[in-house]
């Protein structure tokens, strides 16, 4: 999945995504190391392997974007906005 | 000290707001003590009493129009102000946004959702729910289920695979293409499935509302949380779409006003305000009434001054100069007021009575701890 699986490279294992969702999909992408981004063309999501060619598996463009964030930041479960 | 009494003619008189063509006159109340020399005009509850008085014209949920006479535009004005900025109101105020991947802003889609009004059982909404406090940066916040409601929306725009070949409307070619009101999933939490499930559930009173457009692929997805608060803290929580008031109309048409005049006066008013009868016969006997040789000719009466919307339109000919003088009543408040669906329309000015006499009592406290 996204960022969870990032391991700082000094070997620290550090777990992100204590609460709702985040928790889940993190247990259920951990194995592999695939990564998914947005195409940016055809808005299809895209699975990318490490070290595999930035394109688009459905339309061949190469601009894909990375998806929003799920981790969480202690405290601050998600991002919060005033509906004001 | 003797009092001087004024005729009842002169006090009616002094309640007329003048309208001419340019200008407004008498526009404040001189109903206090010192204006009138030797009036007695001093404040007295059973006055205040035998003169107010209140008359329904309209009383739907939704909308209440009714008259509020006999009292001063402080009190009137009192009662508008509370009802728009002072009646709590449950209403979204944190947006949590897990995904949103629309076209549309996190900031301007928590606003836009801020917005939509709500209802839900009004014994919850009154005795259950309290206020919620915003936590200062170093407290923890409080989340109860008497203080916070919680909503979610959860949407995902994916192609219909159903849709005619061809079709080109987005909301037959996708689902979810559009992202309205009704979408929005109350979650009740702890004790609140006690006061709103069923009809009292809470949900958007206007369904229909839009909140975003989505194409394939795009995703909205977050939980809000509701809290009570006031109209003055921000619009989304006042009861009211409006709740405005306007003064009683008044026309006198003080000479006849005959034949075809007649039907041009109408024509200056709005519908049904001006009718048009026959001079009768006695009228047109009758020395001096300016009738004399019209018998059968139409002539214009006043009909319904609360229709006029004071254009001063008649004003603006010479032949109904000085023939016409229009007014308005200074102490009969037309009120119109919209519920956004949370309140009933009645119950907000009923409300708004309740708090203004608690301010009153809270006001009278300060002043006996003043003097004492
Ligand atoms: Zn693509």
């Amino acid at each position: 999945m996204s960022r969870e699986q990032y391991t700082i490279p000094t070997g620290s294992q550090q777990t992100f995504g204590a609460g709702g969702s985040s928790g889940r999909e993190y247990a259920a992408d951990s194995v592999g190391t695939v990564m998914y981004y947005t195409c940016g063309d055809c808005a299809v999501r895209v699975p990318l392997e490490k070290g595999a060619p930035i394109r688009c598996q459905k339309c061949g463009a190469r601009v894909l974007y990375k998806e929003r964030t799920k981790r969480c930041v202690a405290a601050h479960p998600m991002v919060q906005f005033e509906a004001r | 000290m003797s009092r001087v009494q004024p005729s009842i003619e002169e006090l009616e008189r002094r309640k007329v707001v003048g309208i001419n063509e340019w200008t407004v006159t008498d526009v404040t109340s001189t109903d206090f003590p010192g204006h009138y020399p030797g009036e007695d005009h001093a404040w007295d509850i059973e006055k205040i009493r035998d003169a107010l008085h209140i008359e329904f014209h309209q009383n739907d949920p939704l909308l209440a129009s009714f008259s509020l006479i006999g009292t001063d535009a402080s009190i009137a004005n009192a009662f508008r102000r509370i009802m728009i900025a002072d009646i709590p109101t449950l209403a979204v105020e944190t947006v949590f946004i897990n995904n949103n991947t629309s076209v549309i802003q996190d900031e301007v889609l928590s606003h836009r959702l801020g917005l939509i009004p709500f209802k839900g059982g009004r014994e919850g909404l009154d005795k259950f729910l309290k206020w919620w406090k915003k936590p200062e940066d170093d407290e923890d916040p409080s989340y109860f289920d008497y203080n916070t409601v919680k909503l979610s929306l959860n949407v995902e725009c994916t192609h219909n695979e159903d849709a005619a070949p061809g079709e080109t409307d987005p909301t037959k070619l996708y689902h979810h293409a559009h992202v309205y009101a009704r979408d929005i999933v109350y979650e009740p939490i702890g004790r609140q499935s006690q006061y709103f499930s069923g009809e009292n559930a809470i949900a958007p009173t206007n369904p229909d509302i839009l909140i975003a457009k989505l194409r394939p692929g795009q995703v909205i997805d977050l939980t809000m949380h509701m809290h009570k608060g006031v109209g003055s803290d921000h619009a989304k929580f006042s009861p009211v779409a409006t709740a405005s008031y306007r003064l009683m109309p008044t026309i006198n048409v003080l000479h006849p006003i005959l034949g075809a005049d007649a039907e041009k006066f109408a024509k200056c008013f709005p519908q049904g305000v001006i009718g048009l009868e026959k001079v009768t016969k006695k009228e047109a006997a009758q020395k001096g009434s300016g009738y004399e040789g019209h018998e059968g000719e139409l002539k214009a009466v006043v009909k319904d001054p609360m229709r006029d919307t004071v254009s001063r339109e008649c004003l603006r000919h010479e032949e109904f100069k000085g023939k016409v003088k229009l007014g308005r009543e200074r102490d009969h408040f037309i009120y119109q007021i919209e519920s956004t669906g949370q309140w009933d329309s009645d119950a907000i000015f009923l409300e708004s009575v309740a708090h203004l006499k608690e301010k009153a009592r809270r006001l009278e406290q300060q002043v006996v701890n003043m003097v004492r």
